[in-house]
């Protein structure tokens, strides 16, 4: 497997993704769909099923709240839950040794 | 051409017991086994139960077909099919065996009319599944498997003891609606939401899954939590209880997806999300929420598959997929990145992809049912998804920062693989109408109109919006070399420092009462060899014994004769 981990090529082309004038590109794309969306929610006629779903623009606001929610307890729990990656070894390398004398 | 009702897991199991003393090359025809069974099944199966073999007193009712066993047996002859042509470049036999076994049971499994019959391959699931796990062959995966086994097994035999015990209050081993009540239907219960990764009794999964062989993980994704789903559909449907318990499955895991390091375990964390929808789609029990259930399952296997395909194709070139070394592999692994981010856009629901079709019907049955509350965990779920697996997997494997990493493009057939699963991702998100006919239930669903589309598209590019926020600001954990405690802590590390608390504790007492035992033997008197009271001494002393004994024997019969 580790024969493929060959180092890039020092005269190797930046690609598109290497150019922040593309990555700003894709992202002015991106902002102008999202206010687009947000445009047409109050263009459209949406069904509503649910009360929360008579807040103008109810799902673009909570699927942005949501996410930051998320990533802010996840990065929370990470206080109390993260250790090193050899944790679990120091119990399991010594399972095996059980031919006491 | 065509055996009529032939139970579908018998080619596979055949070409299993065939494939180990052929010639490596042979390996290429186990991928006509899933395109005749599946055609078999096609032109041959018809509804009703058929071949009832009598074992002991009882019989097993191996080929029982309606239109969910159908369905799901469909779903796993394609899923067996992409795992397989997944699997060819491996030379390991050992791997196509296990996985022509674990597929062969899951259809066992999913056709068998009766409890004895579902015992017998969902040990048989277990059994065949763990080699895929240690096929990996290192240290990690051995202790992996091992616990993966006990957990299974453990489900096995909960399901015997409550197929038995409700074979004793209904004298009936029929594989159909039980619902929650007597003991033996919370034993069936629990020995199904084991393999359905319930919460507490999910770490198998997280822990297993990633341990696999890159090809392995992609064979166990499909088949043992979407055989509990079935199980689940077939006898617990309209459980109350399973609506909470899947409305939790899809949250807890989510928060754990953003925060982990290995990309196959954030893949893993986020079946048990997406086995969540379908759990509660179970639980609501009306024909559109089960519908919506199994739809689910279908499209996840497809698509979960295809990205366990490109995170398998990464660990291959690669030899780890950990998010905090990757990036930039989107130069050399154009295909797979493509790949990829179908997978993802599936996953994540985006209009056009097979996951919008099959979820929505699960939330819009939730509103149905009046679950509000739970309504919004599932699209605070939803809207997790998209950031976990939808974002994170393609962006930290593909893109973000340049890791300097140069692998090459994945192995010609894992991308004939990948590509046959994006075309399946691609094709039934836009004609969903395919897969709605293999939909056992009456009811009618229409998921394309313009308020679905809309909000669903609000909800994405909203939580995308988050994600650009937070990575500009910086707020964004970044990805770190660590492990993270689930619940599997329990027995990897509480269970075993208490286990080494005690026999420290017993080797000390053994080693002080081993010292006592020797100072007392060096106090008894040391008799020698030629000791002069020998002979009359002891002939004295047994003498007396004997006139104990005598008088003793003399009392116990006259007292017994009083």
């Amino acid at each position: 497997m580790s024969e493929s981990n060959q180092h890039p090529d020092p005269n190797e082309e930046p690609g598109f993704f290497d150019k922040p004038s593309n990555i700003t590109l894709i992202l002015r794309v991106f902002y102008v769909l999202c206010v687009l969306l947000v445009v047409l929610d109050f263009v459209v006629h949406r069904h509503i099923y649910t009360e929360f779903e008579e807040i103008p623009t109810f799902y673009a606001i909570y699927g942005f709240v949501a996410c930051v929610v998320l990533v802010v307890i996840a990065k929370w729990m990470r206080k109390f839950i993260m250790r090193d990656e050899q944790y679990y070894d120091a119990n399991e390398s010594e399972l095996p040794q059980d031919g006491d004398k | 051409m065509w055996i009529e009702n032939l139970p579908p897991f018998i080619p596979f199991f055949v070409g299993a017991m065939l494939l180990p003393f052929l010639p490596n090359r042979a390996r290429y025809f186990a991928l006509l086994i899933p395109v005749w069974g599946g055609l078999n099944l096609f032109f041959g199966a018809s509804h009703g139960d058929w071949l009832n073999i009598p074992m002991l007193e009882f019989s097993v009712q191996l080929m029982h077909v309606d239109k969910l066993s159908l369905m799901f047996g469909y779903l796993f002859h394609i899923a067996a099919f992409i795992s397989i042509t997944y699997s060819l470049h491996v030379k390991d036999k050992l791997q196509q065996t296990a996985g022509l076994l674990y597929a062969g049971s899951a259809l066992g499994a999913v056709f068998c009319g009766d409890l004895i019959g579902l015992f017998i391959f969902w040990e048989l699931l277990a059994l065949t599944s763990v080699w895929l796990i240690w096929a990996r062959r290192t240290q990690k995966a051995n202790a992996a498997g091992i616990r993966y086994l006990i957990f299974q097994v453990f489900s096995g035999v909960l399901l015997l003891g409550g197929a038995l015990l409700h074979f004793n209050d209904t004298g009936s081993f029929e594989f159909t609606y039980i619902g929650l009540g007597s003991i033996a239907s919370w034993m069936i219960f629990f020995a199904l939401g084991i393999k359905c990764a319930f919460p507490f009794l999910h770490s198998w999964l997280t822990d297993g899954y990633p341990e696999a062989t890159p090809t392995g993980t992609v064979f166990l994704s499909a088949f043992t939590t979407k055989v509990a789903i079935f199980a689940l559909a077939k006898t617990f449907p309209g459980e109350q209880l399973l609506v909470y318990i899947g409305a939790a499955m899809t949250c807890f895991p989510i928060f754990y997806a953003v925060i982990e390091n290995d990309l196959r375990k954030v893949l893993a964390y986020s079946l048990i999300n997406q086995l969540g929808f379908m759990v509660c789609g179970i639980g609501i029990g009306t024909a559109l929420a089960l519908n919506g259930a199994v739809a689910h399952a279908f499209n996840d296997v497809i698509f979960k598959g295809l990205l366990f395909m490109t995170m398998g194709a990464v660990l291959h070139r690669v030899g780890h997929v950990l998010g905090s070394d990757l990036g930039g592999l989107h130069k050399t692994m154009p295909k797979t990145t493509v790949f990829c981010i179908v997978g993802a856009a599936s996953i994540s629901a985006f209009p056009l992809f097979s996951g919008f079709v099959s979820k929505s019907m699960v939330m819009a049955a939730m509103i149905e049912a009046g679950h509000e509350y739970l309504w919004l965990m599932l699209l605070f779920a939803s809207a997790g998804v998209f950031h976990h697996a939808g974002i994170k997997i393609p962006f930290f494997a593909f893109f973000a920062h340049d890791s300097g990493l140069r692998p090459k493009e994945a192995p010609i057939n894992m991308l004939a693989a990948m590509f046959i699963a994006s075309v399946l991702c691609i094709v039934i998100g836009s004609y969903p109408d395919l897969m709605y006919a293999l939909l056992p239930w009456e009811n009618e669903y229409v998921p394309y109109d313009i308020t679905h589309t809309l909000t669903q598209l609000q909800l994405l590019f909203f939580s995308a919006l988050a994600f650009v926020w937070l990575n500009n600001k910086g707020l964004y954990p970044p990805e770190l070399r660590s492990v993270n405690i689930d619940v599997e802590w329990f027995y990897r590390k509480m269970m075993p420092s208490i286990g080494h608390v005690f026999r420290t504790q017993l080797a000390s007492l053994r080693d002080a009462s081993q010292h006592k035992f020797m100072l007392f033997v060096d106090a008894l008197p040391k008799v020698s060899k030629s000791s002069a009271y020998s002979t009359a001494q002891l002939t004295k002393r047994m003498a007396a014994i004997l006139a104990i004994m005598l008088l003793l024997g003399y009392l116990s019969r006259s007292l017994s004769m009083a």
